[in-house]
């Protein structure tokens, strides 16, 4: 799975659109599945399965029409697009909702309804453009969990999404987009890497000694402590850093308010490579 | 499967999808029917004393009142085209390795069964309030075939301003808008000669004319002349622009 991460107006939905041959690009080329989205769009259309940012369902069909009209569409035949139906509805727990209308369908339900209508021809590639984007913390798990599912199945997914965590608990890669451009690459732990490693932070009881409290953890880490809003911050590699730590402020009497080492976030990725967090990225005008 | 079976296989698939539709939400028919009924009350009870004409009002009537509902009907169309716009339904269809234009051409030919269902609740208000037909079986079939056709037509100029418009408030607005002085700058409810000099030659050439002039001529035999053959052309000639401008928009259209 790769994950196309940035915020809005970044160019992931547009580039998702050009690559599911919705739009033609102004200039360049692309293929799909070995396909040209130019010259072979009907090729590419057989072999990809696309769920957009609203969930596109019909509301006045019920679940299971919903899904027989995009296996027909795909030609599987009636028999067939019936049978895929009822699988998929079974595999997305909508079994028991499959002979309802899908205007009294919840969101989270009718996003299931419509990755599973992405799913009817079992592309090898599957485009899900923000799948999750207002959905409930509990439907997003959910989602996550199916699409865990697929992928280990054997389906290749391209997910864009401006939640730095999605990205990071689904996709084995990541691409980082800003201004239609691809900024950074690779795996999650690799972009983490790049804003550097693990950083041991504390905050002293007495802010007065902040600084007593650097100086005192100048030989501990891998590079110098900062100090920032009285909070210590430093570079660590070692798994003992805060034993180390306590000790070495134990000896030198300063009391402890609060101590952990902390791992980067995506959230800090971004903001080492476009200078500013994701979310002001995201309010940025478009 | 063949392009063609494909092409036909799509179009059915939507076609029955939309029909669907009309029985889910109900109310849109009941929309449809009672305004060209409160229009047969209104015409024959209110203005018809008012009118004169050179048959009995009632059989002058029906006729203009059927053909201006049907060219109306396509209205569905419009409103479900412009919806599946903004609800991102299109980009799961252009998504798809179906045949592009069924999208369109599936709508158009649903409207059609809900055209017969509002011709069946027309012509049977029209008895009711004491519409008689004045020609033989056949001819009145021919009538009834050519009222589908215009109706048909007019699907495809409701198509085109449905994918035009914005929104599907703005495409119910741009419809009637377009077709409602259409409608009623012509023989439909009052005798052209009627009308002040300056409007008559834009009622008389108004293609609505020739069209009610010519079902009028099928289901009450006043004379025709040429309109049956001319209204048939209109509405092939109409169906034929605005089905290529339709799916030229289709083609184009990029939604968000």
């Amino acid at each position: 799975m790769l994950g196309l991460l940035g915020p809005n107006g970044a160019g992931k939905t547009t580039a998702v659109r050009i690559l599911t041959t919705l739009l033609k690009p102004d200039a360049g080329s692309a293929r799909v599945a070995g396909f040209d989205v130019l010259r072979e769009p009907a090729r590419v259309r057989e072999q990809i399965g696309l769920a957009g940012q609203y969930a596109a369902v019909d509301e006045n069909l019920n679940g299971a029409e919903n899904l027989e009209m995009v296996g027909r569409l795909y030609h599987l035949g009636r028999r067939a697009s019936r049978r895929r139906a009822a699988e998929l509805l079974e595999d997305f727990d909508l079994a028991d909702a499959g002979r309802r209308l899908v205007r009294t369908y919840s969101g989270g339900m009718r996003r299931r309804l419509d990755l599973a209508a992405a799913l009817v021809a079992r592309p090898p590639l599957l485009f899900l453009d923000e799948p999750t984007t207002g959905l409930d913390l509990r439907s997003r798990i959910a989602l996550w969990d199916s699409l865990d599912a697929l992928v280990t199945g054997g389906t290749t997914v391209l997910l864009t999404t401006q939640y730095l965590d999605e990205a990071d608990r689904l996709a084995h890669r990541i691409a980082v987009v800003d201004h239609g451009v691809v900024i950074a690459e690779g795996s999650s732990d690799e972009l983490k890497r790049r804003v550097g490693g693990d950083r041991l932070e504390i905050r002293v009881a007495d802010r007065a000694v902040t600084g007593a409290a650097a100086q005192a953890l100048a030989t501990l880490g891998d590079g110098a402590p900062a100090v920032n809003d009285g909070l210590v911050s430093v570079p660590v590699s070692d798994g003992d850093a805060i034993a180390e730590a306590v000790r070495v402020l134990d000896r030198a009497g300063i009391a402890i308010g609060d101590i952990a080492t902390r791992r980067p976030t995506l959230d800090d990725v971004f903001l080492e490579l476009t200078g500013r967090a994701a979310a002001d990225a995201a309010e940025e005008p478009a | 499967m063949s392009a063609v079976l494909r092409e036909l296989s799509d179009m059915w698939v939507l076609a029955t999808r939309s029909v669907k539709r009309i029985a889910r939400q109900p109310d849109l028919l009941v929309g449809y029917t009672v305004q060209p009924l409160m229009f047969v009350l209104l015409f024959v009870y209110v203005f018809g004393g008012a009118i004169s004409t050179p048959v009995r009002y009632v059989n002058y009537l029906i006729p203009g009142i059927v053909v201006q509902s049907i060219t109306f009907g396509g209205f569905v169309t419009a409103l479900g085209l412009a919806d599946d716009l903004k609800k991102g339904l299109m980009d799961r269809f252009r998504s798809l390795p179906m045949s592009r234009s069924a999208v369109v051409t599936g709508r158009t030919f649903a409207d059609i069964s809900t055209n017969m269902i509002q011709l069946v609740v027309m012509l049977g208000v029209g008895l009711a309030v004491g519409f008689r037909f004045q020609t033989g079986i056949p001819t009145i079939l021919g009538g009834i075939a050519l009222v589908l056709l215009i109706g048909y037509a007019f699907s495809w100029v409701f198509a085109f301003v449905g994918l035009a418009a914005s929104s599907p408030e703005a495409a119910n607005a741009y419809g009637f808008t377009i077709l409602f002085p259409l409608t009623f700058v012509s023989s439909a409810f009052v005798p052209v000669v009627s009308m002040p000099s300056w409007l008559q030659p834009v009622a008389r050439h108004n293609p609505f004319t020739t069209m009610v002039n010519a079902i009028r001529g099928l289901f009450i035999d006043t004379p025709a002349g040429n309109d049956v053959w001319l209204a048939a052309l209109w509405s092939i000639g109409i169906a034929v622009v605005f089905g290529a401008l339709a799916i030229w928009r289709y083609r184009r259209v990029v939604a968000h």
